[in-house]
């Protein structure tokens, strides 16, 4: 498998050897060679955004609904500083990536040559790992290296930054087969002791909670299964981070919804008591745990995690399992099978009777209204035309998201498409992209807030070029909902700089591209409108027209425990000053 | 600002006022920008840097060690070995201070003006850690002293009322006692 070859040949042959069909890219001087090379072969396809950082997180959408390494191709200088956002973006949500840049030819390097930047300096700290390629020798390794890394243990972004004489230089060429990583091993079996131990404690625990997150989804469609499997093997209940939606059905039994800020009333009260907490691929962000000295106080916690790094980061754990989440969930399914455990019936019965309870309070309850769409019944009706299609969701940043998140109900992993550690505004669009090139044939729609659907707009241009028939269904609140929100709770209502003044004529602008538009203002035209876009076989911009001043409860302020969350009902009433539950050591965190 | 600090997620609330300090040893592939990941690592995570030494130690497989001493609480110097073992090209890091035999060592290049009884003084002191004389004028020496960091601080700190004029520093290179390897 070694040919003689150019570095531009050199890297469209190693994308072809990892099963790239398709690149996301913007072409420039520094790239020119590779672009050559993608013309005169078939094998790999290329999408051309509008700007880099739509590269980023298509490939980021590509990437978390297939589960394979996405790529992105962007030039020196602007061309890859514009991707930073997108690659902070898929380091924190943990996303496999390959982004190719180009640079000015070696002996340039360091003389501030044209569109040179120091992308390996400027990318250190948002990329799992880089390279700057500085010979024709080291090109190949470095190429299916940059995939090995990616991929495996904790996924992430790497960056390969790639002079233009090395792409014109010529070498050999090798193939992926007998490359072996010197230091980069991840551990994926966990430790057989610690599992029994953990298997031992589920057997004894009177009120457990599962607290599975984005980890379950990373490591692949078994760990769902197993997931699933374990869950009713034990009977217990199970909550998900907003980065996890999917890995268990919402649907199940033992579903509590998502925990966390905007997570149920069941969910956040069931972490907040339980006596045996079991993270599985969860990192305890602080949108979870709230007040730290606070979170669930009386539990023991196991943690299961690839990366030492997660484990006691934010909260102490009693026991902790490095390992991929398929490899430890089989094993602890083996033990608990053979060493014919059984969960506490009766504890279990109490405690679920307790659950229920939470559950009575109905905490994503809200005012309907005949009137005004209101934003949580948008996303219901919208959930409740597509559910039984092939769909896949993608969100923007805000209340959209979190009402995305608490009223669509997920059933399979790798579904749902969200900015979480990152929260990028802008994300959604070219997310969908990515998915839906992944996904020709299923329905792929971006659940966007109108400031945020703004930030790549430029995109729907891309959408239109392919032809893909994604759908934008913006939740048009004429606010940075979400920032009045926390200025409406913390800074006495008033809202600085948060109302969008000027916006385009959304169904114009869906035209001028070249789409549909389709606005709809009236809940009772709400599903004939919503079906009208699915229908369509094109680009749809829909510009729902939403309740103003409608806020994303149920809340745990900032500085606040579990059991302190403000549920729609107390909000409502008049004279609650929701602006004096959160004090002022509240007000510092974000 | 403590109790704020105490409330981020990231500074345990377990923690408060045990600081400790730590001696790592990383070994690393010495590719390009490797140091610089490991410096990185430590300015954006907001960890302490007291000492860092860093040589390659095995030219043909071109390993090098770095050794870092660090402060802080028990929780935060467990995150800085998991978060530097995430760094691609790092083979291992071992703190050495969970080793129960280490032996740490520093050398100084020490330089002090004085005449008359000053100079006599000086030398008197130096003899009595064993610092050695590598350069002398009428009016000067240079000592060099190997040694725990603490000794060169004692070191120093008489010097300095005698004429000290400037110190050059490694950082501190540790190694376990025995015949086991890190
Ligand atoms: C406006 C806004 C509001 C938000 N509100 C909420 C909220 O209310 N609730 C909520 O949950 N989130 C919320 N988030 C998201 C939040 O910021 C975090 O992104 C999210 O909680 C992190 O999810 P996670 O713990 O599943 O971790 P991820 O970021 O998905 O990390 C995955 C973890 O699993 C580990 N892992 C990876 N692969 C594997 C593997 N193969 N095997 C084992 N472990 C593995 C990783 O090391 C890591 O520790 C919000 C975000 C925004 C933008
Ligand atoms: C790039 C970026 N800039 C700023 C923010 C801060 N921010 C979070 S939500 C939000 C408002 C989003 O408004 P919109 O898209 O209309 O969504 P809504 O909350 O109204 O549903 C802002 C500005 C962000 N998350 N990302
Ligand atoms: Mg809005």
């Amino acid at each position: 498998m070694s040919k003689q070859m150019t570095g531009a040949e050199m890297i469209v042959e190693a994308l072809k050897d990892q099963g790239v069909d398709t690149v996301f890219g913007y072409p420039g001087g520094a790239v020119l060679p590779i672009y050559d090379a993608l013309f005169q072969q078939n094998a790999v396809g290329h999408v051309l955004v509008r700007h880099e950082q739509g590269a980023a997180h298509a490939a980021e959408g590509y990437a978390r609904s297939t589960g394979k390494v996405g790529v992105l191709l962007v030039t020196s200088g602007p061309g890859a500083t514009n991707a930073i956002t997108g690659l902070t973006d898929a380091l924190l949500d943990s996303i496999p990536l390959v982004c190719l840049t180009g640079q000015v030819p070696t002996h340039l390097i360091g003389s501030d040559a044209f569109q040179e930047c120091d992308t390996v300096g400027i990318t250190r700290h948002c990329t799992k790992h880089n390279y700057l390629v500085r010979s024709i020798e080291d090109l190949p390794r470095i190429l299916h290296e940059a995939f090995y890394v990616a991929r495996s243990g904790r996924p992430g972004p790497v960056v390969v930054d790639l002079p233009k004489d090395v792409q014109f230089a010529s070498g050999l060429y090798q193939g992926p087969l007998n490359i072996q990583h010197k230091t980069y091993q991840p551990r994926l079996k966990g430790d057989a002791e610690r599992i029994r131990e953990a298997v031992a404690m589920m057997a004894k625990a009177k009120r457990p909670v599962i607290y599975s997150g984005g980890g379950v989804i990373n490591s692949g469609p078994q760990a769902s299964k197993l997931l699933r499997d374990l869950v009713a093997l034990t009977g217990f209940p199970i909550t998900s981070t907003l980065m996890g939606l999917g890995a268990y059905p919402a649907s199940g039994d033992n579903w509590l919804g998502m925990l966390g800020m905007h997570g149920t009333y069941e969910a956040n009260h069931t972490m907040h008591d339980c006596d045996l907490m079991i993270a599985v691929g969860a990192r305890f962000d602080d949108r979870i745990t709230g007040r730290l000295d606070a979170f669930s106080p009386g539990s023991k916690k196991i943690h299961i995690d690839i990366d030492p790094s997660s484990i006691n980061k934010n909260v102490k754990v009693d026991l902790a399992i490095v390992g991929d989440c398929a490899h430890v969930l089989e094993d602890m399914i083996g033990v608990w099978r053979a060493e014919g455990c059984k969960a506490d019936e009766a504890a279990l019965g109490a405690w679920w009777k307790q659950i229920d309870h939470w559950r009575a309070r109905k905490s994503l309850a809200y005012r309907a209204s005949k009137t005004t769409i209101k934003p949580q019944y948008a996303v219901q009706r919208l959930y409740e035309l597509t559910k039984d299609r092939d769909t896949y969701i993608t969100t923007e940043v805000g209340q959209h998201q979190m009402w995305a998140a608490q009223h669509y109900h997920f059933e399979e992993p790798n579904r749902w498409m969200t900015s979480g550690g990152l929260g990028t505004m802008g994300y959604g669009l070219p997310a969908a992209i990515g998915t839906q090139m992944a996904h020709p044939k299923s329905l792929v729609i971006d659940i966007a807030g109108e400031a945020s659907i703004l930030m790549n707009m430029q995109e729907m241009s891309t959408a239109v070029q392919y032809r893909l028939p994604v759908k934008i269904f913006i939740l048009n609140n004429e606010y940075m909902g979400m920032v009045r929100q926390w200025q409406e709770l913390l800074h006495g209502g008033r809202y600085s700089e948060s109302y969008s003044a000027a916006l385009p004529d959304f169904v114009k602008l869906a035209e001028a591209y070249g789409g549909k538009g389709i606005r709809c203002s009236d809940p009772a035209d709400l599903d004939r409108a919503i079906l009208e876009m699915i229908d369509y076989p094109g680009p749809v911009i829909f510009d729902c027209v939403v309740s103003k001043e409608e806020n994303c409860f149920p809340m745990i302020p900032s500085g606040k425990a579990h059991n302190e969350m403000i549920l729609a009902e107390l909000s409502d009433d008049a004279g609650v000053e929701i602006g004096s539950i959160i004090d002022e050591k509240g007000k510092m965190l974000v | 600002m403590n109790a704020i600090a105490a409330l981020s997620p990231y500074a345990s609330v377990l923690g408060k006022s045990n600081i400790e300090r730590h001696t790592l040893s990383v070994l690393v592939d010495n590719e390009p920008g490797v140091l610089a990941r490991v410096v990185g690592l430590f300015s954006g995570r907001g960890y302490n840097i007291e000492s860092l030494t860093v040589a390659e130690v095995a030219h043909g497989e071109h390993l090098s060690r770095i050794t870092i001493v660090t402060t802080g609480t028990p929780e935060v110097i467990e995150q800085i070995s998991h978060q530097l073992e995430r760094i691609v090209p790092i083979h291992k890091v071992t703190d050495l201070s969970m080793q129960d035999r280490v032996i740490e060592r520093e050398l100084a290049m020490i330089k002090v003006h004085g005449t008359g009884e000053h100079r006599s003084e000086a030398l008197r002191l130096s003899e009595a850690f064993r610092a050695k004389v590598i350069d002398a004028t009428i009016e000067s020496f240079i000592f060099e002293l190997t040694g725990s960091s603490a000794k060169i601080d004692d070191f120093v700190e008489l010097m300095r009322p005698i004429g000290l004029v400037e110190v050059s520093r490694t950082g501190v290179a540790a190694i376990t006692r025995g015949a086991k390897g890190m």
